[in-house]
């Protein structure tokens, strides 16, 4: 242990790596410890992709201030770390009568969160703006600034920022309890003590384990929830322009049919209940009710083909908010429950937790801002671009170049995954069966090997 | 914008046969486009044989077989250019391509469509489960085995009966690994039935009506869950090849003008492999998956005459009568060519009989146009039947 660190970051999720920096550009000397081979490695490996408005988000919730200072500041740091935006809106889609009794309740609310561009519409305004909707459907409205994203170079862009100007990053590095003595942490961990005046816990699914295993009580337990999808080829992607969202429940949000970033089509989440916090599995009855589910909102998807299956882990607990909490007297801040929408909110966690510091440091005058690589498929790709060595992936387009840049610099992939993350090398519509071998030799070669 | 007389798509047995076909019959400038970092196609990763029988007698492993393709085309004076990808068809003939210099377009008198077949990932058949590494197709195995000198896996499960089954068999027991199982749903395999003696022969258990449900393992697979008749039943492993279910190469295609056969997923041709936009051809897996290598070398050249005759203005004028094969059942995938264009005594068809297949096996009569044919085949196997005269008025 060499030196004291301003704040040790617990976790390297989308949050941890917001919240790295954010406090990295306001002055801190910060470490983000991460148990996983590579960053996102736990809840943020699997989400929607939505950049959300907070419009169906509870009224006066920590988590709707989030949301909403999140969506902004993505807004604005966008341009300048080149990552992708897609404002296609939303549809909220009522199916039934009682849906679609339902709807001026969500409008008044999403107005009442201060969403007030929402627009109610009839059924053949729908269907205008969407013709390949099951036609059964009875009414709707759009939220004009729910949004697509990358959910992996914004969180890589996020840490890559506080990388780049002094923050240091421990991977494979798990912390395993710790002791405060009134003026600093001393956290174990696998890779030896770390000593950090503060500790963010941002350990996501692992979040009440933390506040457990330091402060020796929890206020929340972490019921992790499954969403399970399925990708649909690119092809697909023609059958919606919107975000289409169901009418929500309580328990959930619903299953969503939406375009991805990279011009694919999704069908799902799922919300599935269950005590373990490491696996999310797949299983197949699921996968083709959400198939079926699919093709009853958009008949023309039963002809498309499946691109890839995956599900993620929602770290949610007993409460519906967020579980935001400062430890008084411990020097320790709790960034927990963050269940359904972090990524739209990471930035938004952060400026809060960068709030209950300020005044603690000096923020850096001139940092250096990352440029990420960009995979939107409406955007320019590198694969139209002069020297860039030929494609090493076919379906998704990924080239050579771009697959060797992601293998240097202080990010770079320390497992098989990570590389897929950063590049989508493998993840189009042949799943390795033309690159797979290539990009694995590249792999052997050049990169981190096979996890 | 530079013009070429042809632009083949795809260096594999199909598009390089052409290519060599064309230069012999004198047609001038001949451009193979291939996306890989060499040419051959799919017999360049398959460290295994049998090919080259139909063209040169002869057993040949896949790379040497590839790389004889690759000599004959460019002896013959075609010119091949590899790291170029076709990234759009547009109408005319006009292709966009992307090379390490970025995006140009190339324009061809004709274009060849030759971009292969490929296997149903593990994704697309909703197989549950986590996603740790050693899971794939054939092919990637094959890779493995030619590229990488060994395979990730020691004792991996085999799923699928078609022929390329047991080329992944035989590369596992060749390349240190013991496969634990291979797996069919039926109830009898899908390439011919001495196949079905090789894994017994082997040690290594086939089981029928049996589909794998489930994958289990963090970061390589460590069991797998089957649906076996005597119920679910898990056992260990360390991959999962999942083999066949072969479908066209054809995200080009989809995303272009030209029509699309609902049934084989390929183009719609006529009888001289010529799609709904004449100045384009096809020829290989792409219309038919999957047959092998020789079939396909065959049908590449064979197309390359009726090009050759286009590009002379020799070829009758594309027609529009569809042909469609009816059966008792919906066994039929699909029937090709699906078009006929009026004959011409000077130039033979490229496709002279009807290839058909089935998705199930089917024991009764085909009617095409006015002519009848009793059938009787298990799926996945090769039908051919004559080219029916009839012309029935478009549609
Ligand atoms: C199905 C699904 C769909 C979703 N859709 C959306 C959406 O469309 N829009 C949206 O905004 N949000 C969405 N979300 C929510 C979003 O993905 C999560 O809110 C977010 O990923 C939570 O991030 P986190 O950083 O809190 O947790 P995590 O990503 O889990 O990060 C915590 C990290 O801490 C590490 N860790 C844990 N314990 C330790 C330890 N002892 N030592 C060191 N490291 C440790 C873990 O390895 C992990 O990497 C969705 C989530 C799911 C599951
Ligand atoms: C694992 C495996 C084992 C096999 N074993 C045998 C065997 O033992 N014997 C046998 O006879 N047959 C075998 N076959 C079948 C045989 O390999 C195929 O029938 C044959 O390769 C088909 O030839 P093709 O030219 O149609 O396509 P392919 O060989 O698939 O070639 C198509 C080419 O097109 C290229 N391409 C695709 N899209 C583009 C684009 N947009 N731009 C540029 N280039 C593009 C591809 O990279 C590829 O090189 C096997 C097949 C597999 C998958």
């Amino acid at each position: 242990m060499t030196q004291t660190y301003d704040v040790a970051i617990i976790g390297a999720g989308v949050v941890g790596c917001a919240i790295a920096r954010r406090l990295t550009l306001d002055g801190a000397r910060v470490v983000v410890l991460e148990k996983g081979a590579d960053i996102l490695d736990g809840a943020s490996k699997a989400n929607s992709a939505i950049l959300h408005t907070g419009f169906d988000a509870p009224e006066g919730s920590v988590e709707l201030a989030c949301i909403q200072e999140g969506h902004r500041e993505y807004e604005t740091l966008r341009a300048g770390m080149n990552l992708p935006l897609d404002r296609c809106g939303a549809l909220v889609l009522a199916w039934t009568k009682e849906q679609e009794a339902r709807l001026p309740a969500l409008i008044a609310h999403a107005r009442a969160n201060g969403v007030d561009d929402v627009v109610p519409l009839g059924r053949a305004e729908v269907l205008a703006l969407e013709p390949n909707l099951n036609s059964t459907l009875r009414a709707g409205f759009r939220v004009p600034g729910e949004s697509l994203v990358d959910p992996w170079s914004a969180p890589h862009g996020y840490l890559l920022h506080a990388l780049l100007n002094g923050a240091d990053l421990e991977r494979s590095c798990e912390v395993q309890g710790g002791t405060f003595d009134g003026d600093r942490w001393t956290l174990a961990t696998s890779k030896g003590p770390v000593a950090a005046r503060h500790v963010v816990n941002a350990a996501g699914l692992y979040g009440d384990r933390i506040d457990q295993m330091l402060l020796g009580e929890a206020h929340f337990t972490i019921r992790p929830r499954k969403g399970q999808f399925v990708v649909y080829d690119k092809r697909a992607a023609r059958l919606a322009r919107h975000i289409l969202l169901p009418v929500p429940t309580d328990k959930t949000k619903g299953i969503v049919v939406c375009r991805t970033i990279w011009g694919n089509l999704l069908v799902g989440p799922t919300a599935e209940d269950q005590d373990d916090r490491e696996t999310a599995a797949l299983d197949a009855p699921t996968l083709k009710m959400l198939d079926a589910k699919g093709a009853e909102i958009l008949p023309a998807l039963a002809d498309e083909e499946v691109t890839t299956i995956y599900a993620g882990l929602r770290p949610a607990s007993e409460f519906k908010d967020y579980q935001l909490r400062t430890h008084e007297g411990r020097n320790m801040i709790t960034v927990g429950g963050i269940r359904s929408t972090g990524l739209s909110a990471a930035l938004g966690l952060a400026a809060h937790v960068g709030r209950t510091l300020a005044g603690e440091y000096q923020a850096l005058p001139d940092p250096t801002i990352p440029r990420m690589a960009m995979l939107a498929e409406d955007q320019t790709r590198d694969w139209q671009l002069p020297g860039n060595d030929g494609v090493l992936c076919h379906c998704e387009k990924v080239t050579f170049r771009e697959a060797r840049a992601a293998l240097t610099g202080p990010l770079a992939p320390q497992s098989f995954a990570g590389f897929k993350r950063r590049t989508r090398a493998t993840m189009g519509r042949c799943q390795g069966f033309y690159c797979g071998q290539a990009v694995q030799d590249l792999l052997d070669s050049e990169g981190p090997g096979h996890d | 914008m530079t013009e070429f007389d042809v632009i083949i798509i795809g260096a594999g047995p199909a598009g390089l046969s052409a290519a060599t076909e064309l230069k012999r019959l004198g047609v001038a400038r001949v451009l193979v486009l291939e996306r890989e970092r060499d040419a051959g196609g799919i017999p360049r990763h398959c460290l295994h044989s049998p090919y080259g029988m139909r063209e040169w007698h002869r057993v040949m492993f896949g790379p040497a077989y590839a790389r004889r393709l690759v000599d004959e085309a460019r002896e013959a004076g075609a010119e091949i250019r590899c790291q170029t990808t076709v990234t759009a068809l547009r109408p005319g003939g006009e292709v966009e391509v992307s090379s390490p210099d970025g995006v140009h377009i190339l324009t061809g008198r004709a274009v060849l469509l030759a971009t292969g077949a490929r296997e149903t990932p593990r994704a697309a058949r909703l197989v549950g489960g986590t996603k740790p590494g050693g899971v794939m197709n054939t092919a990637t195995l094959q890779g493995f085995a030619t590229f990488s000198g060994g395979l990730p896996f020691k004792r991996p499960v085999i799923v699928g009966t078609e022929l390329v089954s047991f080329s992944a068999l035989v590369t596992c027991l060749t390349h240190g690994a013991r496969p634990s199982a291979m797996i069919e749903s039926g109830a009898r395999p899908t390439a011919r039935a001495v196949m079905a003696l090789a894994p017994r022969l082997m040690g290594v258990p086939l089981r029928f009506g049996t589909t794998i449900t489930a994958i289990h393992g963090r970061t390589r697979v460590e069991a797998v869950t089957l649906d076996t008749p005597e119920g679910a039943q898990d056992i260990q492993c360390d991959g999962v090849v999942f083999t066949g279910g072969f479908r066209p190469e054809n995200a080009l295609l989809r995303n272009s003008p030209l029509a699309v056969d609902a049934g084989s997923l390929g183009p719609r041709i006529d009888q001289y492999g010529r799609l709904s936009d004449p100045a384009y051809f096809a020829a290989g897996n792409v219309l038919h998956a999957i047959e092998t290598a020789g079939w396909c070398w065959n049908e590449g050249r064979r197309v390359a005459r009726t090009i050759d005759a286009a590009l002379r203005g020799a070829l009758p004028p594309l027609g529009s009568t569809l042909i469609t094969a009816k059966a008792d059942t919906d066994a039929i995938k699909f029937a090709l060519p699906q078009v006929l264009s009026a004959s011409d005594p000077s130039v033979a068809p490229a496709f002279d009989r009807m290839q058909l297949r089935l998705s199930r096996a089917y024991r009764g009569d085909i009617v095409m146009g006015s002519t009848t044919h009793r059938v009787e085949s298990r799926p996945e196997r090769r039908i051919l039947l004559p080219l029916p005269r009839v012309t029935e008025p478009g549609p």
